[in-house]
């Protein structure tokens, strides 16, 4: 699949308790690279393997949870167009000016039917790997600190109203259904999982009744061995692990959910399949969610469904 | 060298031994009892509030959206993010309340 309009998840920002314990934390356990600081005191970090300049911005606030995510798109062309088709659609958009975010273009921001808000944006600085474009090496050592993921590769939303945010995101943004679980009533979705790219999903949600929660922000890893390298590290670092290692039947992934400093639920995965926008979606019934979400358990933690920030 | 305290949950009448350098939820999870719910364990997610009944404790910042100034102010606390600094006794308020008392009691009645 080419991938021609909206392309990845490419920024997260979000909201912990104490800014320097979180940061002694994404930098030194979860293992991504600092690459700024600015006026209003946000610490951007990408993670080795990602190119451009910031992918987690963390602000200090008094309660956790997200502010926004942002996804890249292929070009400022792109961007307008989106604007427009959003705005056609109904949905009122606010344009954010270059520089608010470090090394990030103009964004166009707009908040979904869960009550979450989005940005679309088509430039941010390429800072590189740590390896040049000609003859690179296939790692680094920087690949080898803390956790180290090789991206920012997703998040889990909780909030109401699924059906229309499915609709805006295929509809307009040019997302595909991947894969869904269905309420008792066997109609209604309790969640989706959906997908702009070849990547079994971009970004999931789960039905529940308070808007703009998050649920989860996962990083990806490369190999299973790495999702247990992953929890060794966690525990050495007293990290509070919430499940795994273990498998989701949604996406077939290899994973760990654990918390943040602040109380947010980070994941850090490896594997799943790779999709296409003519495979037909994938559907789990209600009565099937537990190995659905946790494959070897076969049912859900007590946290997966209450423990949001 | 650090002091234990006794914990009371007043909801189930449960009592356990919390260390001074340990939160109560810590405590309570190093114990594997089953009082008070367990979420985050970061202060975020409000899943372990309860009340300091009775008892002297230190904190640290946890999230507004789950205690207000007002709660702190009448001893609402995050679980996790409060450390004794002499016996407690508290209330369970969190929002998994009702499952982990009737889990609680569940765990009981298999223990019996």
């Amino acid at each position: 699949m080419a991938t021609t309009g909206v392309m990845r998840p490419g920024h997260i920002q979000l909201r912990v308790l104490d800014l320097d314990e979180s940061v002694e934390f994404y930098k030194n356990v979860l293992g991504l690279v600092e690459t700024g600081r600015d006026a209003a005191g946000r610490v951007y970090f990408k993670a080795w393997d990602e190119r451009d300049h910031n992918s987690v911005v963390l602000r200090q606030a008094d309660r956790a949870g997200m502010d926004l995510i942002g996804f890249k798109v292929k070009d400022k062309a792109t961007l307008e167009k989106l604007d427009k088709d959003l705005q056609a659609y109904g949905v009122s958009t606010e344009r954010i000016p270059a520089g608010e975010l470090l090394e990030t273009g103009e964004r166009v921001r707009f908040t979904i039917p869960t009550g979450h808000v989005l940005e679309l944006y088509a430039d941010k600085t390429d800072v590189g790997n740590g390896q040049p474009y000609t003859n690179p090496d296939p790692w680094i050592p920087a690949s080898e600190h803390g956790i180290g993921p090789h991206r920012f590769d997703h998040c889990l939303l909780y909030g109401p109203n699924l059906e229309d945010t499915l609709k805006l995101f295929t509809e307009v943004l040019g997302f595909h259904l991947v894969e869904r679980v269905l309420m008792e009533d066997g109609k209604s979705l309790l969640a989706m999982f959906i997908s702009c790219s070849h990547k079994a999903h971009d970004l999931a949600f789960v039905c529940h009744p308070e808007p703009g929660k998050l649920h989860h922000l996962s990083f990806l890893l490369g190999t299973w061995e790495q999702v247990l390298r992953a929890a060794d590290i966690m525990s050495m670092n007293r990290v509070s692990i919430d499940i795994g290692p273990t498998r989701h039947g949604i996406t077939r992934g290899t994973t760990i959910y654990a918390f943040d400093p602040s109380g947010n639920r980070f994941e850090t995965f490896a594997g799943g399949y790779e999709t296409y926008p003519d495979h037909a979606p994938i559907t789990w019934t209600f009565d099937q969610v537990g190995p659905a979400i946790f494959y070897h358990d076969r049912k859900l933690n007590e946290r997966f469904l209450s423990v949001v920030t | 060298m650090s002091t234990f305290f006794n914990v009371t949950i007043e909801d189930t009448g449960e009592v356990y031994r919390c260390r001074s350098d340990e939160t109560l939820l810590c405590g309570m999870e190093r114990l594997c009892k089953r009082g008070i719910p367990v979420g985050c364990r970061g202060g975020g997610c409000g899943v372990c509030k309860i009340q300091i009944l009775s008892g002297e404790y230190q904190k640290r910042v946890m999230s507004r959206e789950y205690v207000s100034v007002e709660e702190e102010a009448a001893s609402i606390v995050l679980a996790c993010r409060v450390r004794p600094l002499s016996d407690i006794s508290l209330s369970v308020i969190g929002k998994m309340k009702k499952n982990v008392c009737a889990t609680t009691d569940k765990v009981r009645e298999g223990a019996g």
